[in-house]
């Protein structure tokens, strides 16, 4: 595929995506679409997994570049274990969204791609954390990213409420994703979810044909 | 190194940006949020109040929901100025055609007029109209004229910089054959939704229910946004009924697996 769209904020491959992240009562659940694009125009690949486990009870998930996201991904899992490695104990959460936050904002510069961390440890239970495309890190209940997600925020706003249950929080997740894979054109293919608990961690994929349909599907 | 601040701040005195602020420079423009719902014997449509220069918000209390014919209305977005032009254009070519036929206008030629303007125009206007209204032929009805010239009929539409962040909100909550306090409940949940997320929508919300029997005008002030909830009895001041929102899907076939593929 030898054009590559220049006016595109992104060259080369990118996630133009939609991820997200929910705490509920005992977990979080991390998730996201599965395309990759190039140019909003061409999908590289339908099947692509953004969700990379940086620790046992730890995922991240990327929106941006895929080739910055992949770089920042691999250097903060190796950073990561040498400091669970260190502590002889498993990493915080919060340990490893720093990691992410300080290789974004010390290459602010070069790196096109935010990120959401996700995950469950011992002192805070289960965390969400976002960091924006300069370097800035944020905890929350509950976040979403990517280009898609500018179409899910009034659902989210309005259907979010703290403490639900385990599936309540995957039907919210589900409807959230295929809601902004609807309306966005970069955002497509499958859902996946990661459940992560103190018991584990559960990785389910929901194909693009049993996603939940609205009203003029 | 003085030689070169001292012409620097030359330059600036006498330029125009230190004098004033920079949005008396920027266009009027109704960065906004509207939406049409249709319902069984009308139309229900609404619309936040904001219109900004740049960033300084002109008018906090504008009224973007203005009549082109006694039982058809139209919502406005973009340049303010092209929006109020093309409306009385049509407006009068509107009122020509109702005499001419000695009958009301139906909502489709109203529409159709929106669209010859903004498609013979479109080079130089940027407005995006959601035109909506009944009449006896096939009752309610909303056409939307987004930038560019189309002309689509749907049966709920949304429209300007705001309506991007409540696309989920309206596919998951949008149902056909809903009553009219369900749409009116409908309109203000997604309108006070989007205007929390977009710098360019605020204010109050301005609603209109139009059917046979007439126009009805409602306005929620910012201190009673819904906030997309549901109502609780206690701060239910407008709307007495409770209307289940929540949109059941079965998740169908969940699997686990364990592959990860690139």
């Amino acid at each position: 595929m030898e054009r590559h769209y220049m006016d595109s904020k992104i060259k080369g491959v990118s996630t133009g995506t939609t991820i997200l992240a929910v705490t509920f009562n005992g977990g979080v659940i991390i998730g996201s679409d599965s395309r990759a694009s190039m140019g909003g125009n061409y999908v590289c690949s339908k099947t692509i997994n953004k969700l990379i486990q940086v620790h046992d009870r730890i995922f991240c998930c990327i929106a941006g570049s895929l080739a910055d996201a992949q770089a920042v991904t691999k250097t903060a899992k190796f950073q990561i274990s040498l400091h669970s490695i260190q502590m002889e104990s498993p990493p915080l959460v919060k340990a490893a969204a720093s990691v992410m936050k300080e290789l974004c904002y010390n290459n602010k510069e070069e790196l096109q791609a935010g990120f959401i961390t996700a995950g469950w440890d011992k002192k805070k239970g289960p965390q969400v954390y976002t960091v924006a495309l300069g370097g800035m890190l944020l905890s929350l209940p509950f976040t979403i990213g990517g280009s898609g997600s500018t179409y899910i925020y009034g659902y989210t706003d309005a259907k979010y409420k703290p403490d639900m249950s385990r599936e309540e929080c995957l039907q919210f997740a589900t409807n959230a994703l295929a809601l902004a894979m609807g309306r966005d054109n970069v955002s497509g293919g499958v859902a996946h979810l990661v459940v992560i608990t103190e018991g584990g961690v559960e990785h389910v994929v929901i194909p693009g044909d049993k996603l939940p349909k609205f009203h003029d599907e | 190194m003085a030689a070169a601040t001292a012409t620097r701040f030359c330059q600036q005195l006498s330029s125009v940006s230190d004098m004033s602020p920079d949005w008396t420079a920027k266009e009027v423009s109704t960065g906004t949020t509207i939406m049409a719902v249709e319902y069984e014997g009308g139309v229900v449509i609404g619309a936040d109040s904001r219109t900004t220069t740049g960033a300084y918000i002109a008018n906090r209390v504008t009224d973007k929901l203005t009549p082109i014919h006694d039982r058809i209305f139209r919502c406005r977005s973009g340049s303010a100025a092209d929006t109020q032009a093309i409306a009385d254009i049509v407006a009068y070519q509107l009122g020509f055609h109702s005499i001419e036929l000695d009958e009301a206008p139906l909502v489709q030629a109203a529409a159709n007029l929106f669209k010859a303007s903004c498609y013979r125009y479109r080079e130089e206007l940027m407005a995006g109209i959601i035109v909506a209204g009944w009449d006896k032929r096939r009752g309610g009805q909303v056409y939307t004229v987004p930038v560019g010239g189309m002309l689509v009929r749907q049966p709920v539409s949304v429209g300007g910089s705001g309506s991007t962040y409540i696309y989920g909100f309206m596919d998951s909550n949008y149902k056909p054959n809903m009553t009219k306090e369900q749409c009116l409940h409908l309109v203000s949940g997604a309108l006070s939704l989007a205007m929390e997320r977009d710098g360019s929508s605020g204010g109050v919300i301005r609603l209109a229910a139009i059917s046979e029997s007439g126009v009805e005008r409602q306005v929620i002030l910012g201190n009673q946004l819904p906030n997309g909830q549901l109502p609780r009895e206690k701060d239910n001041h407008r709307i007495h009924t409770t209307i289940e929102y929540t949109h059941h899907v079965p998740v169908c076939k969940i699997q686990a697996l364990n592959s990860i593929c690139w």
